[in-house]
């Protein structure tokens, strides 16, 4: 038998949101508690980086599974994990931010002094913070590939993540709606990339995730040739409304 | 011989508030060492296999103190010993604290050959036989842009290569690390195995490289390159090769691991220099280990007094 509409709603929606924030949870308590390795803030990135990689995989696996299993609900949870890939990838953009631009200005130790003395820094040092951190990130992105990888990345998910919500549908139209977030598929191969590229010898770990994107993405090329094939017998329409 | 530690530039580093405020147990400390120089200087050998047991594990004996590092705070015996990069016990950090201990450090021989008079099996405590072993505490400075300070115990290289007699064709040095798939967990596909590593000889022969047989006064752990591994604190971690089970005298430079790996990426100098960015990490800065600010990345680790000689002359751009 399967769940009603009410429990999907009422009881495996909220559950899966409350499994899909554990990540993020552990790793804030793991951090405060000091439970990470000798370099906290390394083991913050990385974490963050490859949950995004595992909710993008899980959300390019969502189509896939509706069609194996016929069952449509499935696609109820497809924005939930892109947000969630959103989510870990924003996280990991800022801990990288953080931790290795902002800590190695010249201005951060200005931050540190005056917040341990309980006070916001002075405008001036905010200003001079960000012209620092802007040239400094956009050196990164243009010097080192695998950064000008992940922020790309981490770009073609922002539009995606802004256009989520029902309003944004009906503004743009389900037709255009749905070509603007075939960029999920973009995200998909820059992200294993990313890992690749930065990974200094075993790339076991960036292959299977790359792997994975592959099978996920090589199913649509592979449904839709069908679908072509079989186009004449079907009515157009009934695509474009689905 | 003597040698003087670096200046390092921080002003917070000159005396430190709490040092000055205790300056009477310093006073002591000083005294102690001084006796512990004395009877190192009166010949006790140094043992690694000591009896005495020590917080983490055994106790070295006699170690001499040296004024290396006096302006530096060590990190954690738990940062040295959980943080480390030895790819045959796994990729991760955390990998050969967890899967290290399997590595059988006893007995151990080290083969010397190549262009030496005195080739042949040598047993590590032949090889440690008259050492006197010193503290020496090292700024550690990885490739990937991160640092410690380590209290090493060890004996200068120069010695160990004193006793094999190099002929005049060695011009270089090369180390192999132990290897055995039975005791290693290592994954064969990650890089070449054995780890292969390698010095010219006048650097192998500079006071500041030493053979570390100890980490905090205490026999070193496995997950650290038991029971004898390499420093030299003006390179980057990764020529500081671990369990050294071979020592070759070679006429020709030789192909160390990382840059039969990734020429493009790792050279056979890997001296620390914050100029010469690495295309994965920038060497501008680094993260030393339990610090959130990042740290300006000092040339040659901020050993540039003792050995920029070396390299007088040399274009360290293209000698990366």
């Amino acid at each position: 038998m399967r769940p009603s509409d009410r429990t999907v709603r009422f009881v495996f929606k909220p559950t899966v949101f409350l499994a899909s924030l554990g990540p993020f949870v552990y790793l804030v308590w793991a951090a405060y508690g000091g439970h990470l390795s000798a370099n906290p803030l390394g083991d913050l990135t990385n974490e963050t980086g490859v949950w995004t990689l595992r909710f993008l995989c899980i959300t390019l696996a969502i189509t896939p599974l509706r069609k194996l299993s016929g069952w449509n609900p499935f696609v109820k949870f497809r924005r939930m994990a892109g947000l969630f890939a959103f989510f870990y990838g924003t996280l990991h953009l800022m801990t990288y931010a953080i931790a290795d631009r902002f800590a190695g200005l010249e201005q951060a130790g200005g931050w540190v002094d005056s917040l341990s003395g309980g006070h916001l820094p002075g405008a001036a040092l905010v200003s001079s913070t960000l012209t620092a951190m802007a040239k400094s990130i956009g050196e990164d992105i243009y010097k080192r590939p695998f950064i000008t990888l992940g922020f790309a990345a981490w770009l073609t998910m922002l539009p995606l993540a802004i256009t989520s919500t029902a309003g944004w549908i009906r503004r743009l139209g389900g037709k255009r709606w749905n070509r603007l977030h075939k960029l999920v598929y973009l995200t998909g191969i820059l992200g294993p990339l990313h890992y690749w590229w930065l990974v200094k010898a075993d790339v076991s770990r960036p292959i299977a995730y790359a792997s994975m994107v592959a099978v996920l993405l090589g199913a649509r090329v592979y449904w839709s040739r069908a679908r072509r094939a079989a186009a004449p017998a079907r009515a157009p329409a009934a695509r474009v409304r689905a | 011989m003597l040698i003087k530690p670096a200046a390092d530039l921080r002003s917070s580093d000159i005396t430190d508030k709490n040092v000055y405020l205790n300056r009477r147990e310093f006073l002591g400390a000083t005294a102690a060492t001084t006796a512990a120089v004395v009877a190192g200087v009166l010949g006790s050998e140094a043992f690694v296999r000591a009896a005495t047991p020590a917080p983490h594990g055994r106790k070295l004996e006699n170690v001499k103190k040296t004024p290396f590092g006096a302006d530096e705070k060590p990190n954690k015996w738990e940062d040295i010993t959980t943080y480390n990069n030895y790819y045959e016990f796994g990729i991760d950090k955390d990998s050969p604290s967890m899967f290290a201990r399997n590595l059988k450090t006893e007995p151990w021989t080290v083969a010397i050959d190549g262009e030496c008079a005195k080739k042949g099996n040598m047993p590590l405590d032949d090889l440690l036989k008259g050492e006197t072993l010193e503290e020496r505490i090292y700024r550690h400075r990885c490739v990937e842009a991160w640092s410690m300070v380590i209290p090493w115990v060890g004996f200068p290289l120069a010695n160990l290569i004193k006793k094999c007699e190099p002929t005049s064709k060695a011009k270089y040095v090369e180390f192999t690390t132990f290897f055995d798939t039975k005791q290693m967990s290592a994954r064969t596909s990650a890089i070449r195995y054995p780890y292969v590593e390698g010095l010219r000889l006048d650097e192998a022969m500079h006071p500041l490289t030493i053979m570390a047989v100890g980490l905090y006064g205490e026999v070193i752990p496995n997950q650290d390159g038991a029971p004898m591994r390499l420093v030299v604190p003006w390179k980057y971690g990764f020529k500081h090769i671990k369990s050294v089970a071979r020592i070759r005298f070679v006429e020709k430079q030789p192909t160390n691991t990382w840059q039969d790996q990734a020429s493009s990426e790792y050279g056979f100098y890997a001296n620390v220099n914050p100029s010469v960015d690495h295309p994965r990490w920038s060497q501008a800065t680094e993260r030393r280990i339990g610090e959130f600010l990042r740290r300006k990345t000092q040339m040659f680790n901020g050993y540039g007094d003792q050995v920029a000689s070396l390299y007088a002359g040399t274009d360290l751009k293209r000698n990366f």
